[in-house]
């Protein structure tokens, strides 16, 4: 194979064959691996699905009413998926913008996982609206700029460019073509910044879609502040999603790892599980004031009162708390767990706000809960984000320094 | 064009008449929206209304709506709490009171159309248009799907085709726009046999409905309900009992919806305009830190090199020194070692 490089590398097209054929043996290795299996299952049964959901519409496989109609694609995989996939902002601003360096090597996993993050929001959206072809239409036909989805979906579509540029230096290295390479490695400054601005604004706004319906809200909830709150735990889950993706990676790609990659974990978990402590203690103290803010206290005591302290003591406080101890012990594992634990606990306070305290004043047969098809479809999404997670970091440099640009950044 | 003096000042002039009147008129007048002027309304008499279902035929037929589940005259359907759906724009639910001495209310439902709609304001490509009729109406050609109309809603009317894979539309009550522009009365108002419900100009129709209450203060609860709800809605409603009795929200405010987000979109030219500042801020003194770091490093470097090198040279020196001595004793022991030698065999020759 070295043989077939050197040869077409020095013809004047870039070795665009021999990438291809990289990209069908990854494909290939990825689908016959145990993991690629249940992973080939999942697919074949996600596209059936998908034939279902482009024939017989929504009600064929979801169980979204007139009185619920946003399920878990909205609650987990567009609301929770975008937080989730914070990592790569929070990443790249603290290596680029805040000068961490010794955190570089993590920046590439943390982009391109939240790059194919914000794909998968992107692509389980065009499951969930009506007229999938049309999500363009608010920027080119019509645009409703009085509505918080509106700047959601500028935000999204902007920032989701952002990303590809961003980790595109990868695919570039991998591809040989220097030049454009170099080229966007000079934007990094202004693509993070843009990114940072970016971020803020959708993670928020995501946030904001529900202060249009405070009597459907549970007032625990509810808040002046939900933009607020939204951005805030946003950062702590793109710390813990590092944290939580960085343990995975050196299970499963340590054979593709640097020197540095592999002696930067301890650093990263224990950096960003100190960073993450601290901002989770913030969050604390601000949805306490969001509870004084609504005088909400009398509500404690209800059965909406617990769940809400569950989700706050459970899994914000107590994660806080797990982070701090496994800091200052330098207890990898308990990081690790407080990472698991904060991730969860994120999904749990998307859920509440969008499916679980949302139509919380409807009668229970009125309420929603969903059907097994759409959570395989959810299933289908992620699985399809794991695949290609696997199928890049096989082929492109996202673990390692690519030998011809050491020291090039 | 040349500009004169005279011209220049004639501009001046008018420009300040222009914000001086302009903007203390605009400061004069109420900011507050209070829908289109003269627009249109419907007022919903509960106390008058039988729960006939006429209202509903009239909606089905004009609106050329799939036929219902059970026909109009059956009312068992009364019996079941029913909502709007794509198929009805609007419905009659009876409420009982059988604990408060009186028979049961009926209450018609449908949209109220907000004179400041929440599904207007939450659509990201203006699907919705709240028109100087008052009728708030909807266009499906540009319509995306994200049914977020129906999450603002605060009277949960829109509905949504779920069983239309590639076409879904939302289906909701026109409020008969497009009747109402020729002139005739929507289908539901137009069906009733009872009166119970009116047509007309807004302004006049909450003032017969004032009116009625004042007549008939025993008869009817002392408001009118969307004359302020939610900043206020084309459709009216009185009752003779309270309106949370009749499945009407009494806690949704006086608010219009737009509001309640305008304050999160205010806040996006504060984050455009402060976070590239404050971000490059950022970076600019990480950056100086680092050079801080890096100077203050090479200086130490230097001064530890320096001192190095003063004490090997000293060291040196004192080597050197050490060394001639060294040499100095050796050469004089050597010497003295030679005229011993010279002496010795001086006094063996001598002798």
């Amino acid at each position: 194979m070295s043989k077939d490089t050197t040869t077409i590398s020095k013809s004047f097209f870039p070795p665009f064959g021999y990438a291809a054929k990289e990209l069908v043996t990854a494909l290939v290795q990825t689908f016959l691996s145990p993991f690629g299996i249940v992973a080939g299952i999942i697919v074949v049964l996600g596209l059936v699905l998908t034939v279902l959901r482009f024939t017989g519409g929504l009600a064929t496989v979801t169980n979204l009413s007139d009185y619920n109609a946003w399920g878990i694609w909205i609650g987990f995989d567009l609301l929770t998926g975008v937080a989730l996939a914070a990592g790569g902002f929070v990443t790249s601003a603290a290596v680029y913008i805040f000068g961490m360096k010794r955190y570089h090597f993590a920046v590439r996993p943390a982009l391109l996982t939240g790059f194919l993050g914000y794909s998968l929001v992107v692509l389980a959206l065009h499951y969930d609206v009506g007229r999938p072809w049309r999500l363009p239409y608010p920027f080119i036909i019509r645009q409703g700029t009085t509505s918080v989805l509106f700047e959601v979906g500028a935000c999204v579509a902007l920032y989701l460019t952002v990303l590809f540029v961003e980790f595109f230096p990868a695919a570039l290295e991998w591809l040989g073509l220097k030049k454009v390479r170099g080229l966007i490695i000079k934007l990094t400054l202004l693509l993070t910044i843009f990114g940072v601005i970016l971020s803020t604004l959708h993670q928020s706004s995501l946030g904001a879609l529900f202060l249009i319906a405070p009597s459907k809200l549970h007032p625990l909830w509810y808040s002046s502040y939900l933009p607020v709150f939204f951005f805030i735990s946003s950062i702590f889950a793109g710390f813990s999603m590092v944290i939580f993706e960085s343990t995975l990676s050196h299970r499963y790609f340590a054979h593709k790892m640097d020197e540095t990659h592999l002696k930067g974990r301890e650093d990263v978990a224990l950096g960003f599980g100190k960073a993450a402590s601290f901002v989770l203690a913030g969050y604390f103290t601000i949805k306490i004031v969001g509870i004084a803010a609504g005088n909400n206290w009398y509500l404690l005591g209800t059965s909406y009162g617990f769940w809400f302290l569950v989700e706050l003591l459970g899994f914000v406080a107590l994660p806080c708390f797990l982070y701090a101890v496994g800091v200052r012990d330098r207890n990898l594992k308990l990081i690790k767990w407080a990472a698991v634990w904060t991730v969860l606990g994120v999904v749990l306070n998307r859920l509440n706000v969008s499916l679980i305290a949302f139509n919380w004043h409807l009668p229970s047969a009125d309420r929603y809960f969903p059907h097994w098809m759409e959570i395989a479809l959810s299933i289908f999404i992620v699985t399809i984000g794991i695949i290609a997670f696997r199928v890049i970091a096989t082929i492109m440099p996202v673990f390692y320094e690519h030998s011809d640009y050491k020291d090039l950044h | 064009m040349p500009i004169s003096r005279r011209r220049f000042l004639g501009w001046i002039g008018a420009a300040g008449v222009g914000a001086t009147f302009g903007n203390s008129a605009h400061a004069a007048v109420n900011k507050h929206y209070k829908g289109y002027p003269e627009s249109f309304g419907v007022l919903h008499d509960t106390v008058l209304c039988v729960g006939c279902r006429n209202c509903e035929a009239g909606c089905n037929k004009v609106n050329e709506l799939p036929p219902p589940a059970a026909p109009f005259d059956d009312l068992s359907v009364l019996e079941h709490k029913r909502r709007t759906d794509t198929k009805s724009y609007t419905v009659v639910n009876r409420y009982d009171h059988a604990a408060n001495g009186g028979g049961p209310t009926y209450r018609k439902t449908q949209c109220h159309h907000c004179l400041e709609p929440a599904c207007a304001s939450v659509c990201f490509v203006r699907a919705f248009t709240k028109t100087k009729t008052g009728a708030v109406v909807y266009d499906a050609s540009v319509c995306v799907g994200c049914r977020y109309c129906m999450i603002a809603c605060p009277f949960e009317i829109p509905t949504y085709e779920y069983d239309k894979a590639l076409s879904p539309r939302i289906m909701k009550c026109t409020m008969c726009h497009p009747r109402v522009v020729k002139g005739k009365l929507p289908g539901c108002v137009e069906a009733c046999p009872n009166e119970a419900l009116t047509f007309g100009k807004r302004n006049d129709l909450i003032n017969i409905a004032r009116e009625r209450i004042r007549r008939y203060p025993d008869r009817y609860v002392n408001h009118v309900y969307g004359e302020h709800e939610m900043g206020g809605t084309s459709w009216l409603n009185i009752s003779g009992v309270p309106f949370k009795h009749l499945g009407m929200r009494e806690d949704l405010g006086v608010t219009p919806a737009p509001e309640l987000t305008a304050g999160a979109l205010g806040a996006v030219p504060i984050v455009v305009g402060l976070w590239p500042v404050l971000l490059t801020g950022i970076y600019a003194i990480s950056k100086r830190k680092e050079r801080i770091a890096r100077a203050e490093q090479e200086q130490a470097v230097a001064a530890a090199l320096t001192q190095a090198r003063e004490k090997g040279e000293a060291k040196l020196s004192e080597a050197l020194e050490k060394a001639e001595v060294k040499n100095r004793t050796a050469i004089e022991a050597a010497v003295k070692k030679a005229l011993e030698k010279v002496a010795e065999t001086q006094t063996k020759e001598g002798s």
